[in-house]
C-alpha cells in the first residue's frame, strides 16, 4: 500500500488504535456535537476551561481512522493552551489542510502527521471535524460566558 | 448493439464491457473495478454517440422553431420519452421528464401534496427510504400540518408488511416507498403495498431509482399511481429523471414549476396549462439528455431486462457469498439473491468504511462508503456508515474476487 503510507502513517494508526483523551469530562465548561453530514462521522467534544486555558479536552464519537486520530491529536495539541492560542492553532491546522501553509511541528505535535491528508481532498473534512468542533466550543463558551 | 441484438436470458459481461469506454481505464495503475453503479452507472458507446450526434447534427430548441433542425431536435427529444415510456409500460402522456428522481418526487409533493393535504393527514414512507423520498414530504408536511410516518423495517432488512398494514388508515393520503433499497438491496412488495394503500383510499408513489435500471418494471403491474426514477443510474446521462403518473391524476393536478412550454395561454389576469406531459415541463428541457436516455433504453432493451435481472441475481449471489467468507463481516439486507438487487452494504469491525474505500481505491476498486443518503435507516441499523458494493450488467465474478482480495489486504493493514 505504498501510495497510502502518506495518508496512513504509523503515528496516525497509533492515535487511531490508542486514542488520547477519549471519553468525557466530569465537569465540562462547554460541550458541542459536530457531525459530517456527508459521511456520518460524529464527534462529541467537551472542554473544561480554567483561567482562560483549556484545562481539559475530551472527545467521543464514531468515525474513520483519519477523523478519530485527528481528534486524539487535537486533544493533545490544544490541552493547556489559552483560548486564543487554541483558536490560532485551529486556524493554522485548517490552513495546513487546505494546502495554504506548511505544518508547524512545534505547535501541532503529532498532528503534523496529518499533513499528508491535504493531498486527499475528500478526507480533509474528516481531519478537520474535531478541530472545527474545538473552535465552535471555544466560541460557544465565549458567547455564553459574555 | 441496440435493437439489432436479440434479447437473451444471459449476459456476456465481457462483450458488454467493451461497450463502456471508461471500463478500460486504470486507477493507480490497476484496472478499474467499478462497483458503485447504485450511485451512478457508466455509459455505453451508443449513449455517448447519440448525445454527441445530437449536438453535432441537429442542436436546436424543441417545440419552437419551424425550421428543419428544430423539428429534428423535437423528434429526437420526444423519441427519448417514447422509449422510456415503452420500457416501463407507461402511457406517453403520463411520462414527465424531470431533472432527476428527486425532482420527480418533489413534483408530486408540491403539485399534489401542498394542495391536497390537510392538517392531520398522513404520508406513510418506510424506514428504508432514500432522503429524496423523505425530505420532500417533510417540507410539504410543514406547510400543511400533515404528518410523515415511517413503516418499520425488520431486523433482516426487509419491509415489515404487517407493520405497514397497521399504519395505513383513513388519514393516510399517500404511501411513498422505495421499490429496491439503495442500501439494503431489498426488493419491496410494491404491488401488495399499493393494494393496501388503495383500499384505504391513499395514493401510492414508488421510488424506482434502483429498480427500473436493473429489472423488468411495469407501471401497470406495480399498480402504483406514481413512479420516479433517474436516467444516470440506467446507462443514461445525468440531468434527466422521469416521473410516470396516472394521466387522470396528473390531469387534475396544478403545475409544479411555471415558465415556458408548460402553458397554453398567458394573460395578465392568469394562465392556462399545456397538455400532458408538457404541463409539468417548464423551460427548455434536457434535450440531449433525453436523446441519451433514449439510447440507453434501446441498449437495455437490446440486452433484455430479464437478462439484466438474471445477471444481477448472480452478481448478488457472488457478492453475498464472497463477503460471507470474510470473518466478522456483517452484510445488511437479505442474503437470498431472489429477494434483493446487486447493491450489497456491509461493515467490517475495526475498519471504518471510509478507510476501506480508500484502500480499495488504491487497488482500482470503486465502492461507496457513507450513509448512502439514508440516515434514518442507518439509525435503525445502528451504524454511522456502511461500505457498499453495487454491480450492474458489466460486472463479473472477477470483480468480486478483486474486491474480496482487497478487503483482506485492508483488514491486514488496520489489524
Amino acid at each position: 500500500m505504498g501510495g497510502l503510507d502518506d495518508l496512513y502513517q504509523e503515528l496516525i494508526l497509533d492515535h487511531y488504535r490508542n486514542r488520547r483523551n477519549a471519553g468525557q469530562l466530569d465537569d465540562p465548561t462547554v460541550a458541542v456535537d459536530h457531525n459530517n453530514p456527508l459521511c456520518g462521522d460524529e464527534i462529541h467534544l467537551e472542554l473544561r476551561i480554567e483561567g482562560g486555558r483549556l484545562a481539559g479536552v475530551a472527545h467521543s464519537g464514531e468515525g474513520c481512522s483519519i477523523s478519530q486520530s485527528s481528534a486524539s491529536m487535537m486533544s493533545v495539541a490544544l490541552s493547556d493552551r489559552t483560548e486564543d492560542e487554541a483558536l490560532d492553532l485551529v486556524e493554522h491546522f485548517r490552513r495546513v489542510m487546505r494546502g495554504d501553509e506548511d505544518a508547524d511541528e512545534e505547535r501541532l505535535g503529532d498532528a503534523v502527521a496529518l499533513e499528508g491528508v491535504a493531498k486527499y481532498p475528500v478526507r480533509v473534512k474528516c481531519a478537520l471535524l474535531s478541530w472545527m468542533a474545538a473552535k465552535d466550543a471555544i466560541l460557544t463558551r465565549r458567547s455564553e460566558g459574555g | 448493439m441496440g435493437t439489432s441484438m436479440s434479447p437473451t436470458t444471459s449476459i456476456d459481461a465481457a462483450a458488454v464491457r467493451r461497450d463502456f469506454p471508461v471500463l478500460s481505464r486504470t486507477v493507480h495503475g490497476k484496472p478499474l473495478v467499478y462497483l458503485d453503479s447504485a450511485a451512478t452507472s457508466q455509459k455505453p458507446e451508443p449513449v455517448l454517440a447519440a448525445m454527441d450526434a445530437y449536438y453535432r447534427e441537429t442542436n436546436a430548441n424543441v417545440h419552437r422553431g419551424v425550421y428543419t433542425m428544430a423539428a429534428e431536435a423535437t423528434e429526437r427529444f420526444e423519441a427519448g420519452r417514447t422509449a422510456v415510456a415503452r420500457l416501463v409500460g407507461a402511457p406517453r402522456e403520463g411520462t414527465i421528464l424531470t431533472k432527476n428522481a428527486s425532482e420527480a418526487i418533489n413534483l408530486v409533493a408540491w403539485a399534489w401534496g401542498v394542495r391536497e393535504l390537510k392538517a392531520g393527514d398522513e404520508i406513510l414512507v418506510t424506514e428504508m427510504e432514500h432522503h429524496s423520498n423523505i425530505v420532500p414530504w417533510q417540507l410539504v408536511a410543514e406547510l400543511t400540518d400533515a404528518v410523515v410516518r415511517f413503516a418499520p423495517v425488520t431486523p433482516d432488512g426487509e419491509l415489515d408488511l404487517e407493520g405497514l398494514r397497521g399504519m395505513v388508515g383513513p388519514r393516510t393520503r399517500m404511501v411513498a416507498l422505495v421499490h429496491v433499497s439503495n442500501v439494503l438491496g431489498t426488493i419491496n412488495p410494491v404491488a401488495e403495498v399499493a393494494a393496501i394503500a388503495h383500499e384505504a383510499g391513499a395514493l401510492v408513489l414508488a421510488d424506482a431509482a434502483q429498480s427500473v435500471p436493473h429489472m423488468p418494471v411495469d407501471f401497470g403491474e406495480l399498480g402504483v399511481d406514481f413512479l420516479a426514477f433517474t436516467g444516470h443510474k440506467m446507462l443514461g446521462p445525468t440531468g434527466i429523471g422521469v416521473l410516470v403518473g396516472r394521466p387522470e391524476i396528473l390531469g387534475s393536478m396544478r403545475p409544479f414549476l411555471g415558465g415556458g412550454e408548460m402553458i397554453r395561454d398567458v394573460r395578465k389576469e392568469g394562465s392556462s396549462w399545456n397538455d400532458l406531459p408538457w404541463k409539468f415541463e417548464a423551460g427548455t428541457p434536457p434535450i440531449a439528455e433525453s436523446v441519451g436516455l433514449g439510447a440507453a433504453v434501446e441498449y437495455l432493451e437490446g440486452v433484455g431486462m430479464d437478462a439484466v435481472r438474471t445477471h444481477e441475481r448472480e452478481m448478488a449471489r457472488h457478492l453475498v457469498d464472497a463477503l460471507s467468507e470474510v470473518p466478522d463481516l456483517t452484510i445488511y439486507g437479505p442474503t437470498d439473491p431472489d429477494r434483493r438487487g446487486a447493491a450489497v452494504s456491509f461493515s467490517l469491525p475495526g475498519v471504518h468504511p471510509h478507510d476501506l474505500a480508500q484502500h480499495l481505491d488504491q487497488d482500482g476498486i470503486a465502492v461507496r462508503a457513507g450513509h448512502h443518503c439514508a440516515k434514518p435507516l442507518m439509525r435503525v441499523l445502528g451504524v454511522p456508515a456502511t461500505a457498499r458494493a453495487s454491480a450492474y450488467l458489466y460486472n463479473d465474478a472477477q470483480d468480486v474476487e478483486a474486491l474480496l482480495a482487497a478487503i483482506g489486504r485492508a483488514r491486514a493493514y488496520f489489524s
